[in-house]
Order: structure tokens, then sequence, then C-alpha cells
């Protein structure tokens, strides 16, 4: 197992460096100067202009170039916020916590809906139930996850006053009563989110729930006796779970786009958020780490999964 | 075992062969099975009306969609405005209306994009072997691992002076927008068509064709392509709701078109901070992206059981 952690982490790192390739060409091939404000400034003697970008490269050929910024972000170089006057890896690291905070949650609320409400419908397809759950499911990823944010907004907030639409930070509480508040304002958007992803996950383990249960050795287990719980739980859907969790880490890039929505919407202090309003403030270098950041997450979620793939799966780490 | 369990309710339904006409066109075999999936013929319904209402409305619904009022400012739906007017007394519907096309126009220009970026990856890497395959299976992959939203937003931030200046803020945003979106979504339909071809490929009818002297080229376009198209098309369908809701989502966040063209996105973006006094701006808006997409899932999903009709077991 050790060996085969250590086989996926050095998978991960060429997909890493592919997404910095990218982000670099992307930045490279986009049209205007860093350097435009200080041209078009009178008061920056050109002597000073030209020192700058033989200082910051600018004219050095472009593999140089990008060797410089992936060995600067490496080191968690990243720039300096012109927006909030503070270092990026600083800012980042301040709001991180939050985002992982929102996106575990909604996972896991979105796994407890999925999980059970699938492994129910495929054992018995195409009764009520199931056909009441596809038809949810399919609702569930149509409504898209801005619509649903101000819908519940609309009733839960402001309809009915149950919930605080706008997530705090600083709550003016202590206690308890501070755990309470804190719950109270992550119910929407944790919701938000996770019953998002539910629809779609309730679809996959259906189906591949469906795929396992009728095979022979389902068969052989109940004809041993076993009682029905332990049959599905420990026979079906494990087997089961293994083409789920390739889905789901398929997943992560939406579910992040999605957290950017929900961030967005609820005013959560997130990298989402952050994002939306470096762009709003043209502060390319926190626009940059971010969407860095966003791809080292995927990548991290991915190796995740392969390894909870690698312990359902024993055959697939002895390969 | 003697039960299997079907993927879908209307595959593979057994029909006696007695009293049905010997010769059934593909086309119309696809229908008789799409025909069972009620939802689906009921979305088709839906989604030629929403289409029709997009195209022909503004045609009978003359008021301009930047006409100011500010005696009806954010006035519920009534007669005059059936789906109420926004902060500056502007007429919903024709808005709406205006909006649909842009986010249709957008859906559907962004599926095709996809679909040529996917099928050509997906043939070329399908019908060469070794290293071209696995280069090109490599990029897909890592595709798939991108962060779809944060590229977007930033290719958008990077590029889009750069386009408004050349095609102008309308069709340089479109263009933009539709690229990228497209530029995200070809991965899944490369995957099926390589799949589709690695097994197609070994067939008899191609080997047959093959050793009549047919050219690679020629193998590809005539025989091997049209019977990989079945995925496809249901891939395509689906990718239309996703690049509907993409755009809808760049909008929202209030960074998509440019805000005096009202989509169906930017109205709710518009419409988030009068929650309270006129939910109506929002709800109306919001429930056509669900409608749209909906029925567009449904259809595709119809379409899946259709042309793709997989058994388990």
């Amino acid at each position: 197992m050790g060996k085969y952690i250590l086989r996926r982490l050095i998978i991960a790192l060429p997909s890493l460096l592919g997404i910095s390739l990218i982000l670099f060409v992307l930045l490279a091939l986009a049209p205007g100067d860093p350097f435009g404000e200080l041209a078009t400034n009178s008061n920056v003697p050109p002597e000073v202009r030209e020192a700058l970008r033989v200082k910051f490269g600018i004219d050095d050929p472009i593999f140089i170039r990008y060797l410089r910024w992936l060995a600067a972000m490496l080191q968690g170089d990243w720039g300096f916020s012109f927006a909030s006057r503070i270092n990026v890896d600083q800012l980042i690291l301040q709001r991180v916590p939050t985002t992982l905070f929102v996106v575990g949650s909604s996972q896991i609320l979105a796994l407890a809906v999925a999980l059970p409400v699938g492994v129910y419908a495929a054992m018995r397809p195409y009764s009520i139930f199931d056909q009441i759950a596809n038809t949810f499911a399919f609702i569930g990823f149509s409504l898209p996850t801005f619509f649903t944010g101000l819908l519940l907004i609309l009733i839960f907030s402001i309809n009915l006053g149950w919930l605080p639409f706008v997530y705090r930070v600083d709550i003016p509480a202590t206690g308890w009563l501070w755990h309470w508040e804190y719950f109270k304002q992550a119910i929407m958007p944790i919701s938000v989110l996770g019953l998002f992803q539910a629809a779609s996950y309730t679809r996959y383990v259906r189906s591949a729930v469906l795929d396992v249960i009728r095979l022979d050795y389902v068969t052989t287990a109940r004809s041993k006796g076993l009682n029905e719980g332990k049959v599905v739980i420990k026979h079906v859907v494990r087997n089961a779970l293994i083409p789920v969790v390739t889905l789901v880490a398929l997943q992560m890039p939406a579910v992040f786009g999605g957290a950017i929505v929900t961030e967005q919407i609820f005013r959560i202090p997130g990298i989402g958020s952050l994002l939306i309003s470096a762009i709003l403030a043209n502060d390319t270098p926190v626009i940059m780490a971010v969407t860095f950041v966003f791809a080292c997450l995927v990548v991290i979620f991915n190796l995740l999964a392969d390894i909870i793939y690698g312990w359902l799966d024993p055959r697939i780490s002895y390969r | 075992m003697a039960g299997s369990t079907h993927a879908s309710p209307i595959a593979d339904v057994v029909v006696p062969l007695e009293g049905r006409p010997r010769h059934i066109s593909p086309g119309y075999e696809v229908w008789r099975k799409f025909r069972r999936h009620r939802m689906a013929v009921a979305s088709i319904g839906v989604l030629t009306l929403l289409t029709a209402a997009v195209l022909f409305g503004p045609l009978i619904w003359r008021i301009p969609i930047n006409e100011i009022d500010f005696t009806a400012r954010l006035a519920h739906p009534s007669w005059d405005h059936p789906f109420g007017t926004d902060d500056l007394g502007q007429d919903l519907l024709a808005r709406m209306l205006y909006g649909g096309r842009i986010s249709l126009a957008v859906g559907f220009a962004a599926m095709a994009v996809a679909i040529i970026v996917g099928v050509l990856i997906g043939a070329i890497s399908g019908i060469s072997r070794g290293s071209v395959d696995a280069a090109l299976m490599w990029i897909t992959d890592l595709f798939l691992a991108l962060p779809q939203l944060p590229l977007l937003l930033l290719v958008i931030y990077l590029f889009r002076d750069f386009l408004k200046n050349w095609v102008g803020p309308e069709g340089g945003v479109f263009i933009l927008i539709v690229l990228v979106i497209g530029a995200f979504r070809w991965m899944p339909v490369a995957r099926l068509v390589r799949a589709q071809f690695l097994s197609l490929r070994e067939k008899e009818f191609v080997e047959a064709a093959r050793a009549l002297g047919a050219t690679t080229p020629r193998l590809v376009i005539r025989h091997i392509l049209p019977n990989s198209l079945g995925p496809v098309i249901v891939a395509g369908t689906i990718d239309v709701a996703a690049a509907i809701i993409a755009e809808s989502t760049l909008s929202f966040l209030g960074l998509g078109f440019p805000p005096d063209i009202p989509t169906w996105g930017r109205l709710l973006f518009d419409a988030k901070d009068y929650l309270d006094i006129a939910p109506h701006w929002a709800l109306f808006a919001g429930a056509a992206i669900f409608l749209t997409v909906l029925t567009i899932n449904f259809i595709g999903d119809g379409l899946r059981d259709a042309l793709d009709p997989r058994r388990v077991m």
C-alpha cells in the first residue's frame, strides 16, 4: 500500500507541472504588459523602467521565465496583493481553512444523502421510491447552485427569518452559543453545495449498485444465510463504491467551482470569494495564486480518491 | 441467473416479431425507443416552446429591453408587465426573451466546439497507437483535473479587453465564452470516441473494408466514425445544459457579458440585491434556467436510453 501511494504521488506531480505550465502560458499570452502602467507614467524615468525590466527578467526567453516563475511558486513566494496590501500566501492561508470546511462538510452531506438513497433505490429498481429519487436527482442537478442559494435565502432568511444569510467570522458569542450560531450560518451554504452534488452521486451509486447486486457472489452470500443488511453493506456496497470513487474524483473540479459560487452568494470569506474580488480589483498575483491553489486542491483530492480506491480494491494497489 | 436488471426501464424491451413491419429505418427505431421515455418526450415539447418563445417572442412582445420607466420601478407581475419590472422599470419579459437567445446560443455553440474538439482528439487518439495516443490521453486527463471555473474566470479576466477591442463588446465576449466553455468540456467526448474507436477498429466490417483497400481516412470517416456517434450525441446534449449553466454562472458572478446585455444569469446577478422587495425578478430568470437545463437533461437521458441501450449484466 505504501508503494502504491508513492506511485500515485509520482503520477500526480506531472499533472501539477502541466497545470502550472497552462497557467503560465495563459499569463504570458495575455495581452497587456505588467509594466504597462509604468510605461505610461511619465514620472518614471526610462532608465528606471529599463532596470526594472531587467530585474524582473521580462525580456528573457519564455522557458527561463517559466522556470523562474515555477521556482517562486514552489517556494511559496506568490507575490504581493495590490488590493489587500499583504503577501499573497498569507492572504490565501487565512482563507483556505474556511473553503476546506465548507467543501468538506458538503461532500460528507452529499455522500450521507446519496449512499443510502442510491443503494435503496437500486435494491428496488423501478419502484415508486426509485422513481421519486430519480426525479429528485434530475431536479437536483438541473438546479444551478446560484439559483438554489438565492431560493434558500428567500425562503429561510427573508420569509421565515430563521437563518442568517451572511457568513460571519466574528460571531459575537462564546461557548455553546458560538457553535450554535456557526452551525446556523453554515447550514445553507453547505446544503446548497451538498445537495447539488448528492443529486449526481445518487445516480452514480444507484447504477453502480445495480451493476453489482445481481452478481453470483451476492446470491452466494444470501444463500449462506447472511442477513440482508450484511449482504448489502459488506458485499454489495464495498464493490459498488469502486466506480463511485472514480466518478466522485472526476467531480472535484465541479465541486470547487460550486464552492466559488456559494462563497460568493453567502459572502463566505474563503478563497472562492477572494478570487472574485481579486478579479474585480484587477489583482493579478492573487488571481494566479488562487487558481493555482484550486488546481492543487483538485490534484490532492484526486490523490485521496486514488488512495481510497486502492483501499477498496486491493488488487489495484498490488498491480 | 434467471433475472437481469436493465439499466433503464425502456432498454431492450422485447417486442414480439409478428405484426411488425419488416423494414424499420434506424431513425424510426431510435424514435420508437425514445418515445417510451415520457419525460423526455414532454421535455422536447417544453424546450421547443421555450426556443420558439425566445426566437419569435420579441417579434410579438415589442417593449424594448432598455425602455426605462421610473413610475413602474420593481413592479410586481401585472398585465402590462407579465414578469414585472426591474429597478429601472425595464420590462422583465422582454429582457428575458432577449437573454434567452444568448443563453441558448452560447449553449449550442459551446456544445459544437466541445464536440468538434472532442471527436477530433478522440478519433486521432483512437486510430493511432503508441505515443500519440498516450500523449493525447495524458492531455485529456490533465484537462479533466483542471479547476474549470477558476480557469474560466482567469481566461476571461486576461483576454476580455483584448477581444473587446478586436471584435466589439458583445461579439468578443460571446466568442470568448463559447471557446473557453467548449475548451473545458471536450474531454468526456474525446474519451467516449476513443473507446468506441478502440472497439470498432477491430470489428469484422472494418477489417473487410481494409481488406478491400480502403485508406485509413476513408475507414475512419465512412465506417468507424458514423458508428461511434451514438454516445457522442448523448454527451453533446448534456453539454448544452452544462454550457448554459456555465454561462449563467459567469454572468451571475458579474464576469460574463457586459451589464447591458440581460442574459438569464445577469438578471439573477442584478436581482439578488432586491430579493426582499422584488423576488419575482430572480424567480422568473432562475426558473427559466432551471427549466431549460432540466428539459435538456431529460432529453439527453431519453437519447441515452434510445441510442445506448446498455443492459446491466
